[in-house]
């Protein structure tokens, strides 16, 4: 398969998945507005929301103070935003615009009506007037564009380097998550009691979609050791670490080539790290700085795969690599625009 | 404007036979489910995202082309003298291209004058000598033809470079069929769907020599060109990878493409960017759409393009008055197809008779295409004939003028209901081991009232296009 191929289908599935994890935080964050709390509380999960993403200087820079308004707008239509829905759905687009040869109508036109239905709830201007319909389209769309994918793609190099995408995407997003909840768990803007940090925590697992896996698999008070090992341990729990870096391992080893061996070495090492990891030793460490690790391994695995598969005549690196544990996206050198066009002779 | 030939009507009350079948079909079809129909195909075509971008216009904005549901229909015997007519043209102008490149026995014979030639911007001297599998240069043709009369059609031009539009007429016949199946119980309709098969084999018997089991890749310039669509199609269709320039590159002349396991050997590139951008060592340098060396691979007969570079030389609108001519030198035949009588404005005698006549002609710029800088003098205003006037004596060279043709018309729905509308065809002609073609083309339809401009580019519209069985 092309290298420039497998680019695309990587990072479609990449920007799918953040467009969802962007609308999941949203999610939660309205709903939880909703509870009855203190300015300072209600302006602190809005910043903790743009933490995660790590988007709140350019956020202040643009819009000033914090608004539950500002931040919805800003995180689902602002096109200067590289993870707002809009910018995601529309990178993951024009990546399956790239290579609509590669995938099966059905992904295809999935892809391209989510944008055409974007458009026109854009214009209706839905996400103000019920957010959380909103946000749940977002969501939907992107189980559509997972369950066609799963439903009509050949298992072959196009669905691993799809299936890579989606779950290192949703590997990087969850250990945001954690990271960014647990240490606003840790400050004292919760309401004070064990029923505020019920809520919190709810709202946490409702987040990743785990309020019910939580409550079949442990049957018990929500604490957040259990909910860290959830999200970090459990195997069968489809947006945990460890199911993720499961995922990551096995379509790794299907596209294996003269190059990747070292990327397989790390990837299997962090399943490896996760699997024997006791939540106790990783609270114990601090779960910020177990995250931070996780998430530079996760960068690096995603550097790995770019090197090894997508571009493997490597064009001249940008100097100015930013901040480790910055969200990845995608190169420019590779594809994306392609400004010189030219007249067609007929 | 002339009288013109209607396609489906031999007069007001007369239905020709071969429309007969469908015509009876449309006179029973309540009105609202042919406009439910017509909702139904725009809304197909925006999902599919069968859609062309458009050049001046918002960069990158994605356009539908209108799609008409009343086809083109053409009967066997029509088709069957079109069709020789076409093999015999498209065989004549990959033997002219033979000859250009190699002896010039058609310039030493004085029907061409040299200097036409070897002056012309699309002659590539780097192309002289060189070796091609099957001695074929254009490897897909797109003739565009219109009919002035019963049985009278003439080309307008020979589109040899990278025509495109059968993306078009393979989408149209699957929208028709999805539409209106029974249609097609009810009319004999010759098959289209096989040309991606068709395409293939043939890009392959035009692989190097010596290659096994031949890679072919499709060569688009990338998304944002207006034809990304169905170069993304043909790829598909066939099975193929569709490669931008940064995928290619070329190691002892010898041309790969960088995959996730590592570089693969390409023997045929169907490309569809223009000679200039091809490869920015030998043509123009700042191109990024190419592939340094590509030219070399070409020369050393390790890769063989299609089209061949160079082929433009033969489809320039100031060759285009010499094909009746080829025709004849190369194959001791009478042209079956006509051409249209032009006039040449680099000679005195027929620049006056141009500018004379500038309200009855069409003017066209000789290296112009897709429909830009021309002028059709019955469509256009005193103040526009007078502009064009100034642009033509300033630059005499640069034009050419023929007679307005009566083209023919042909029923299309428009806002004020069905009306006819001005048609062209361009059928698509592929060159190999033999010439051969799929029974059909692109019908393109000139939406605005007495318009003769079909370019989509242009506003123009498609419709299917049948070729009836007998």
């Amino acid at each position: 398969m092309l290298s420039r191929t497998a680019d695309h289908l990587y990072w479609m599935a990449r920007y799918t998945e953040r467009a969802e994890n962007t609308a999941r935080m949203l999610d939660v964050r309205v709903q939880y507005s909703l509870m009855p709390q203190s300015e300072r509380a209600e302006q602190q999960g809005w910043r903790t929301m743009l933490g995660v993403s790590e988007l709140e200087a350019q956020f202040s820079a643009k819009y000033g103070a914090l608004t539950q308004k500002d931040v919805i707008d800003f995180m689902v239509r602002d096109p200067d935003n590289m993870s707002s829905i809009t910018s995601c759905l529309r990178a993951a687009r024009e990546n399956a615009r790239a290579v609509r040869g590669t995938l099966t109508t059905e992904v295809w036109e999935t892809e391209n009506t989510t944008w055409l239905m974007l458009q026109q709830h854009l214009k209706d201007r839905l996400f103000e007037r019920d957010p959380s319909q909103f946000l749940e389209w977002v969501k939907y769309r992107s189980h559509m564009s997972r369950g066609v994918t799963l439903g009509t793609m050949l298992q072959d190099e196009a669905f691993n380097f799809i299936r890579l995408g989606t779950f290192l995407e949703r590997a990087d997003n969850t250990a945001r998550i954690l990271d960014v909840k647990f240490r606003f768990l840790a400050s004292d803007t919760i309401q004070a009691g064990a029923q505020g940090e019920f809520y919190y925590l709810a709202a946490l697992l409702r987040s990743v979609s785990a309020f019910e896996i939580y409550r079949k698999v442990y049957r018990d008070a929500i604490t957040p050791e259990r909910v860290a090992a959830l999200l970090i341990k459990n195997e069968k729990m489809p947006r945990s670490l460890v199911a993720c870096m499961a995922a990551v391992v096995a379509n790794l080893h299907d596209v294996r080539n003269e190059l990747s061996h070292d990327t397989e070495r790390l990837a299997e090492g962090l399943y490896a790290m996760l699997h024997a990891a006791s939540i106790g030793d990783i609270l114990k460490e601090g779960l910020h700085e177990f995250m931070t690790r996780f998430l530079a391994s996760v960068d690096e695995l995603g550097n790995g795969i770019s090197r090894d598969f997508l571009i493997p005549v490597a064009p001249p690196a940008p100097d100015a690599v930013p901040a480790q544990t910055q969200t990845q996206t995608q190169t420019q050198t590779q594809t994306q625009t392609q400004t010189q066009t030219q007249t067609q002779t007929s | 404007m002339p009288h013109f030939y209607d396609e489906m009507y031999s007069d007001a009350a007369t239905v020709r036979p071969h429309y007969g079948a469908f015509a009876n079909w449309l006179g029973q079809q309540p009105p609202h489910l042919i406009d439910q129909k017509r909702a139904e195909a725009e809304l197909n075509f925006q999902r599919v995202g069968i859609t062309f971008a458009v050049y001046g216009d918002n960069a990158g904005k994605e356009r539908l082309i209108p799609f008409d549901i009343i086809p083109r229909v053409i009967n066997a015997a029509e088709w069957a003298r079109l069709q020789a007519g076409l093999v015999q043209r498209v065989t004549a102008l990959n033997r002219f291209l033979h000859d250009v490149y190699h002896d010039q026995a058609i310039l030493k014979a004085g029907i061409i004058p040299s200097e036409r030639i070897l002056n012309n911007a699309q002659y590539r001297p780097a192309m002289q000598g060189v070796k091609l599998p099957s001695d074929i240069y254009a490897h897909i043709a797109g003739v565009d033809i219109v009919r002035a009369g019963e049985g009278e059609f003439y080309v307008l031009e020979d589109n040899l470079r990278v025509p495109s539009g059968v993306s078009y007429m393979l989408e149209n016949r699957k929208m028709m069929m999805r539409l209106f199946p029974t249609l097609f119980a009810r009319n004999r309709v010759a098959p289209v769907e096989h040309y991606p098969d068709l395409l293939l084999d043939n890009l392959r018997t035009v692989a190097p020599h010596g290659s096994q089991d031949p890679t072919v890749v499709v060569l688009t310039p990338g998304m944002h060109n207006s034809a990304y669509f169905e170069h993304a199609f043909l790829a598909q269709q066939m099975g193929v990878a569709l490669v931008q320039g940064q995928d290619l590159y070329v190691s002892g002349a010898t041309v790969y493409m960088r995959t996730t396991r590592g570089p693969k050997q390409v023997d045929v590139i169907y490309r569809r960017i223009d000679d200039d951008y091809l490869d920015p060592l030998a043509f123009r340098p700042e191109s990024t759409l190419g592939v340094p060396g590509l030219l070399d691979a070409v020369r050393a007969g390790r890769v063989t393009l299609t089209n061949a570079i160079g082929t433009g030389v033969a489809d320039d609108k100031s060759i285009y008055p010499y094909v009746p001519d080829m025709i004849e030198f190369y194959l001791g035949e009478k042209p079956i197809l006509n051409n249209v009588p032009t006039y040449q404005c680099r000679k005195k005698d027929d620049l006056a008779y141009t500018l004379a006549n500038l309200p009855e002609l069409v003017v066209k710029e000789v290296h112009g295409a897709g429909g830009y800088g021309m002028l059709v003098g019955p469509a256009s205003t005193a103040a526009e004939i007078e502009a064009f006037r100034q642009r033509l004596v300033a630059n005499p060279e640069g034009y050419i003028a023929q007679p307005t043709l009566a083209l023919s018309a042909c029923p299309t729905y428009v806002e004020s209901g069905i009306a006819p509308r001005h048609i062209d065809l361009r059928p698509f002609v592929l060159s190999g081991k033999t010439v051969s073609m799929v029974p059909g083309g692109l019908t393109r339809v000139a939406l605005q009232e007495g318009s003769l401009v079909v370019n989509s580019s242009q506003g123009g519209g498609t419709k299917d296009t049948w070729i009836l069985e007998n």
